[in-house]
This record gives structure tokens, C-alpha cells and sequence, in this order.
């Protein structure tokens, strides 16, 4: 065990893939003899050879593109998109190549590529560079997406991806990088019965009042909201969703079952993001269980704003504190405007029991 | 030359590049050039040697004011004045510009305050200067989305039957992207009348132009039935002849031109970058003795200029704008926080409409605590680091040059 940031632990995670199967190879802009932009791939061309870490000329399209043509002759392609804003060049071979190659071909064709993105804001950058553009791939059918929130399980999922037979899009929020935690950096991912799959929810902090539903950075901003609720007597049950596509709806739907509320918060904007995607999966299917509307609290339906402006857009502790008291019918932000679903459903005594 | 058997010059040398004022400020002819730069003399090249000293000053001035922590990042142009002075002065006002991120020396030539380029980088605005005046975009931060955007003008301006040319920058990192690519395919199938005006600073972040290319960027053009030219990208007389030259075949209805400006990036991409870890110092030296003001210089001293008072006029003009931008970037406004919601759409949208309300009545909270617990005003750095419920600061990122911690000061007794 040993303490290492959420960048290291990604970039152990990388050479351990590269050491067990010679297959995997990165590609991207800059991350060869530099390291990448973050450093989550420093050392690994110095340490495998410029034929497994390959600087790509500097076109997004080209870098997945060219993936694709490896995958079809066997290789396992790690590509690395440099930031979030700069993936819609290749959005064209993702949606239209990478996710439908297997499907199109009638399996005969795998696409084990994993594209790594870092993503979300919080880091005062400008344009393009604090997007979370997770939907457009949770929406496309033959991708699976996935973003681990600490750095254990950046080390663990990340090889999972690789190791996964279907593409992936793998979520780095990169406001996490500089974390650091104790990971096993022992442990194989593969055998090791601790070790979540890849495609599981997982409860962070148990409770009883209402179920919080997260993933990447706002996993730790949930938590510190939910320790600030415990300071007031409300048990917050917080569920990092590790999956987005496909959804670990088992998991969600147990929590809810328990708890009654379902609260989903993201940096991305609200219309068409995961937390519609969630709110309507949890009504579907636990709609008698539920006290009250599921709420959302999100990123705006902006495009994400100059840095001078982005701790408005992002949800913080506060705000989703009080998604916290819309769910549960205390007063809040929009007690009392028309049509505010905390006014329409009323008051928070639990009608369970 | 046989199928299958041309081995091309190596991209980033410069033998064979069209050059007027040499390294160390000796004039040579070239028939190429020359006849488009007879008007230039003494004084006026005094000018802009003056333009690329102002603008030098600017970027080192900014690159000082990142490190203060008054810009969130800076991407220098140190090493690029010639390239972009020599051609930004060739344009006329009704020329229209697309530029990449690091045109600050075109954008001076257009009178763009320098502010304005500084709002951008502060991260106070998503860009600083109105395009329609000035006639030049706001920095494109996607690597080469702008020279579509130049083609389709360019375009626009071929059907109004006017003469005004377009011009788009780029780097040579921005040649492998397909829009790239396809903006040269467009404007060689529309006859479109833009110049393409790549500056080979040869390195893309960490990479070398030789990742990018095999053979000299110009050559590129060719391949699309461009016509093209290399040119001394530190030679501000031959970036403005060359430039000239496009310019006038552009505007005359032969379609499209391409310029490859050989020149260097002497910083760092952005002050976020470090060079040392991939850049051989030698190569610095070696670009340091071809400096786009140095030679200049030289030569105007070989002409009989007293170099002292030379450097003197230099250093005032210079003086003079760096000290009104540290003096005014302080002053900059951050945006107040239902500014989010600005400009979104032109026309009315009543989704959005209702987040504004909501988040004005969310932020409402804070005022009303406010006027109990003598906190910031609402809309004004409404939300301090310390957060009520918590007693700290909850959800800092790492290094946020934006500054103010989030998180806020939601009343416990006032909210609930």
C-alpha cells in the first residue's frame, strides 16, 4: 500500500495493461516524450519503447480513427483524447465506427479500444477545456462508459477497460488528479473478488433519508455534502455510479427501494444528461417506493462559461444540499415559486414505515 | 522523378526560404519579393520593427501577469512577431482574419486593444474583442476549426463580387486536422479567395513538426491546386512582400493562396507548458540568433540609425502599453454570476428563462443572509470559501486560477 495521487494511480494502471499484454498500445497527442498534458502517461514511453507509446500527429479523428485499424489487426488500443472539449473531431469514428463495428460485422469484429478523456471543470481553464460531454457517448448504443472518482479505483477500472472485449469511454475527472489515497497497487483486477466490476454502482456512504446519486469529482463533493447533512440529522445514502452505460440499475433501485428519495447531481447540463437518464430509469421501476419526485441538480443548460464563472455553473456541497431539501419537502431555493415540485408533493414525513 | 521514389527536404529546415533581411540584418534581393515591399523604407520600417517590439513587450508583460495570478494561462507568441506583424500590416480594413489563439501581434495591427486579448486569458470572458468590428475573429481555441470558417467567408465575399481577401492562421500542429484539410479542399473547389497562413513555429506542445509532417508544410497546397510559398517567418519585410503578393492574386478572383512562415516558438505552448522536458536547448540558441528584432535592427543601424536611440524609441513605445495593461487588468470586471445566462440563444428561450429564475432565487438566500451576517452582496462574489454548514472550505480544485474558493455561506438558519 502506498499513498499516490488519482494520476499516478492511472498511470500505474496503464503500465500494468502494457505489461500484461503486449497488444496495448497508447496513443495521443503529447504523451510520449512529454508525459501527457496531466502526466498520466510519464515514463511509460521511456519504459516500453516510441512502438507502444506513440505521439499521433495532432488530429483527434486521425488518433481514433487509426485506432480502429490497429484494434482490427489485433491490437488493444489505449487512445488519449487531451481534453474533453477537443473529442467532437472524433466523434464521428466513435459513434459511427468504434461503437457499431461489432454489431455491423455480426461480432466477428472486436473493438477492445479504450478512449481515455479527461473531464469536467473546476480548474479554471478556458473554453473547451471543462466539458462534460459524458451523455452524447452514454447515448450511443455499442459504447460502454465509465469514471472512476478516486484513485483505488482509477487503478483497478482503467485496466478493466483495457481489458474489456467492448470499446470504452473512460472518464477522467481531471479536478481529481492530484488526489491521493492509499492503493493496492497489488491487486489484479482480473481474480481479486474485492474488486468491483466494472459495470457495478457502488454505495459510498451508506443512509436512510435519501439516496444521492453521483460520479467522478462530484462523488467527493457528495460525500462532503452528505457529512454536512449528518451534522444536521439527515442520513444521505451516496451511490457512485462508476458505470454510466450501461446503468447498474439493481443498485440504484435497491438504495431507493430503501430510501424513498433519489436526488441526482452532474457537472453537465440537465436536458438529456444522466440524471434524466436515471430519474426515469429509478420511476419506471421503483415508482411505488418513491415520496417524492427525483430531483436533479446540475450544470446549466449553458455552454460551460468563462473560469471567472464556473463555480456558478458547477454544482457544489450547497446546491446539492438543497436538491437535498427539495426531495426530502423542506424548505428550499424554490419554496413556494409555482409549479416547484417540493410545493406540488408537499411536506417530508416519511409515509413509509 | 520515378513512381514511388521523391525523398522530400526535411520540414524544418529553412535553406530554401524566401527571405529579405538575413539573421544578422544583411539585406539580400530576391525578384520574388522585393517589387512588393518598394515602398518600404527607413521609416517605415522603423514602424514595424516598433509593432513587433509593442508586441513583445505585451506578451512578456502577459506572461508576467499569469504568474501573478491576474491571467489564468498566457500563450506567448515570443519568436513569431515578424510572422504576424509582416502579414497582419498587408491586410486592409476590409479584410477579414481568422486567427488561432496566439495571433496577439495581428490583433494589435488591427487596433484591438490589448485588454481585450487579456479578458479571454483572465478568464473573465469567452472572448474580448467584437469580430465585426475589428474584422477578425476572437480566438479559436479548436486546433484549425477557424480555416473552414475563413473558406466559407472568403466564400460569402467571392459572391458579394467584393475584392476584400480573407486570411486565416494556423500552426503547423493544425495541419494534420482534417478541417485543415478540407477548408484548403473547399476553397480550391469554390475558388474561394482566402490565404492560408500557416506559421511553422515548428512544435506542437511537445511534438516536433516532423510528427506532423515528412515534408515541407507549403507542399502541402500544392496537393489541393493551392499555390504556395515558404517564407522567412522571422523576416518581417518578406512576411509583409509575400503577403502582399497572396494578397493580390487572392483578391484578383485566382482563388486561394497558402503561405508557410518558418519561424519558432521560443516559450513555452502556454504558461502551463514546460519545454525542458522535451526541447533541446541547442535548438533554442540556434532560433535565438535568427531573433525577427535583432536583425531588424541590424540592419537599420547598418543604414546609419544611432542603435541607442533606436532602442530608447523601442523601449517608450513599449513602456507605454505595458504599463497601461498592468494598470488596467485589475480592473477587468468578472462577470456577475446571472451572466451564465447571457447570449445563449438570439431569441427568447423559456427553459433557460426559468434556470436563471431559479438559480437568482437560490442565490437570493445568500443576500438575504447578507443583510443579517454583513457577507459580500449578492452578485458580487456573492459565496465565499466558508461554508456554513461545514465550517470549511468544501470543493476547492487544484490550482483554480480563477480564483474565489466555491462554496458558499448557505445560511443554516436563514435557509432552512
Amino acid at each position: 500500500m502506498s499513498g499516490i495521487t488519482f494520476a499516478k494511480a492511472l498511470n500505474e494502471g496503464l503500465r500494468r495493461a502494457m505489461e500484461r499484454d503486449p497488444k496495448v498500445v497508447l496513443m495521443g497527442e503529447d504523451i510520449g516524450r512529454l508525459g501527457g498534458v496531466f502526466r498520466i502517461t510519464d515514463g511509460l514511453q521511456k519504459d516500453f519503447g516510441e512502438h507502444r507509446v506513440l505521439d499521433t500527429p495532432l488530429a483527434e479523428s486521425g488518433i481514433v480513427g487509426t485506432a480502429v485499424g490497429l484494434a482490427y489487426r489485433g491490437y488493444r488500443p489505449v487512445v488519449e483524447i487531451q481534453f474533453d472539449g477537443f473529442v467532437y473531431p472524433a466523434f464521428d469514428q466513435i459513434v459511427a465506427q468504434v461503437a457499431k463495428l461489432h454489431y455491423r460485422t455480426r461480432g466477428r469484429v472486436v473493438m477492445p479500444l479504450t478512449i481515455r478523456i479527461p473531464f469536467g471543470g473546476g480548474i479554471g481553464s478556458p473554453e473547451h477545456h471543462s466539458e462534460a460531454p459524458e451523455a452524447y457517448f452514454a447515448h450511443t448504443a455499442g459504447l460502454r462508459v465509465v469514471s472512476p472518482s478516486n484513485p483505488q479505483e482509477a487503478f483497478t477500472m482503467i485496466q478493466q477497460a483495457i481489458a474489456c472485449p467492448d470499446p470504452v469511454v473512460f472518464f477522467e475527472p481531471k479536478r481529481r488528479y492530484h488526489d491521493t489515497a492509499e492503493v493496492d497497487l497489488d491487486t489484479e483486477p482480473a481474480t481479486d473478488p474485492r474488486v468491483l466490476p466494472m459495470g457495478s454502482a457502488r454505495v459510498v456512504r451508506p443512509g436512510t433519508d435519501a439516496t444521492l446519486v453521483v460520479y467522478g469529482a462530484m462523488v467527493k463533493t457528495a460525500l462532503d455534502a452528505a457529512a454536512a447533512a449528518a451534522d444536521e440529522g439527515t442520513s444521505i445514502e451516496v451511490i457512485d455510479l462508476r458505470s454510466l452505460a450501461p446503468l447498474d440499475s439493481a443498485a440504484l433501485e435497491a438504495s431507493v427501494r430503501r430510501t424513498g428519495r433519489l436526488v441526482i447531481a452532474h457537472e453537465a447540463p440537465r436536458t438529456g444528461g444522466l440524471g434524466a437518464e436515471i430519474a426515469a430509469t429509478v420511476t419506471e421501476r421503483c415508482f411505488d417506493y418513491l415520496e417524492h419526485a427525483p430531483v436533479r441538480v446540475t450544470g446549466f443548460d449553458i455552454p460551460y462559461p468563462p473560469a471567472k464563472s464556473e463555480r456558478h455553473h458547477q454544482p457544489d456541497l450547497d446546491r446539492i444540499l438543497d436538491g437535498v431539501d427539495r426531495v426530502l419537502g423542506r424548505p428550499n431555493s424554490l419554496s413556494g415559486v409555482p409549479g416547484n415540485v417540493a410545493e406540488a408533493q408537499g411536506g417530508g414525513d416519511d409515509h413509509r414505515a | 522523378m520515378s513512381l514511388l521514389d521523391s525523398t522530400p527536404p526535411a520540414p524544418g529546415s529553412d535553406d530554401d526560404v524566401l527571405r529579405l533581411i538575413g539573421p544578422t540584418g544583411e539585406r539580400t534581393a530576391s525578384p520574388d519579393l522585393d517589387p512588393w515591399v518598394s515602398d518600404v523604407d527607413d521609416a517605415a520600417l522603423v514602424r514595424l520593427l516598433t509593432d513587433m517590439a509593442v508586441v513583445r513587450r505585451v506578451d512578456l508583460e502577459a506572461t508576467a501577469l499569469q504568474r501573478q495570478g491576474q491571467v489564468g494561462l498566457w500563450p506567448p507568441l515570443l519568436g513569431q512577431e515578424a510572422a504576424q506583424i509582416g502579414s497582419a500590416r498587408a491586410l486592409r480594413t476590409d479584410d477579414f482574419i481568422f486567427p488561432s489563439y496566439r495571433e496577439t501581434g495581428v490583433a494589435y495591427c488591427r487596433g484591438v486593444d490589448m485588454l481585450e486579448v487579456l479578458r479571454l486569458w483572465r478568464g473573465a470572458a469567452l472572448s474580448g474583442w467584437d469580430p465585426m468590428e475589428f474584422g477578425m475573429g476572437t480566438a479559436q481555441i479548436v486546433i484549425g476549426a477557424q480555416t473552414l470558417h475563413a473558406a466559407g467567408y472568403a466564400l460569402g465575399t467571392r459572391l458579394d463580387g467584393s475584392d476584400a481577401a480573407t486570411i486565416t492562421y494556423f500552426g503547423d500542429g493544425a495541419t494534420s486536422q482534417g478541417d485543415v484539410n478540407e477548408a484548403m479542399v473547399f476553397a480550391a473547389s469554390f475558388q474561394a479567395p482566402v490565404l492560408f497562413f500557416c506559421q511553422n513555429n515548428h512544435w506542437a506542445i511537445s511534438e516536433p513538426v516532423r510528427v506532423q509532417a515528412h515534408a515541407p508544410l507549403a507542399g502541402r497546397a500544392a496537393g489541393f491546386g493551392i499555390p504556395s510559398v515558404r517564407v522567412d517567418g522571422n523576416d518581417v519585410l518578406a512576411c509583409l512582400a509575400a503577403t502582399r503578393r497572396a494578397l493580390d492574386r487572392v483578391r484578383s478572383g485566382s482563388g486561394p493562396a497558402f503561405i508557410e512562415a518558418v519561424t519558432y516558438r521560443m516559450g513555452p505552448h502556454t504558461t502551463a507548458d514546460d519545454p525542458t522536458r522535451y526541447r533541446d536547448p541547442n535548438e533554442l540558441d540556434l532560433w535565438k540568433a535568427r531573433d525577427p528584432l535583432a536583425r531588424v535592427e541590424a540592419y537599420l543601424v547598418s543604414r546609419g540609425h544611432d542603435p541607442e536611440e533606436l532602442r530608447a524609441q523601442l523601449q517608450r513605445a513599449a513602456d507605454e502599453v505595458a504599463a497601461r495593461l498592468r494598470r488596467e487588468v485589475v480592473r477587468l470586471p468578472d462577470p456577475g454570476p446571472l451572466d451564465l445566462f447571457e447570449h445563449v440563444y438570439a431569441a427568447p428561450h423559456e427553459q433557460l428563462e426559468r434556470e436563471r429564475r431559479e438559480y437568482a432565487l437560490y442565490l437570493a438566500q445568500f443576500e438575504d443572509q447578507a443583510q443579517f451576517g454583513d457577507q459580500a452582496q449578492f452578485g458580487d462574489q456573492a459565496r465565499t470559501g466558508d461554508d456554513a454548514r461545514t465550517g470549511k472550505n468544501p470543493d476547492g480544485g487544484p490550482g483554480a486560477p480563477g480564483g474565489a474558493a466555491p462554496s458558499a455561506a448557505h445560511g443554516t438558519e436563514v435557509a432552512r
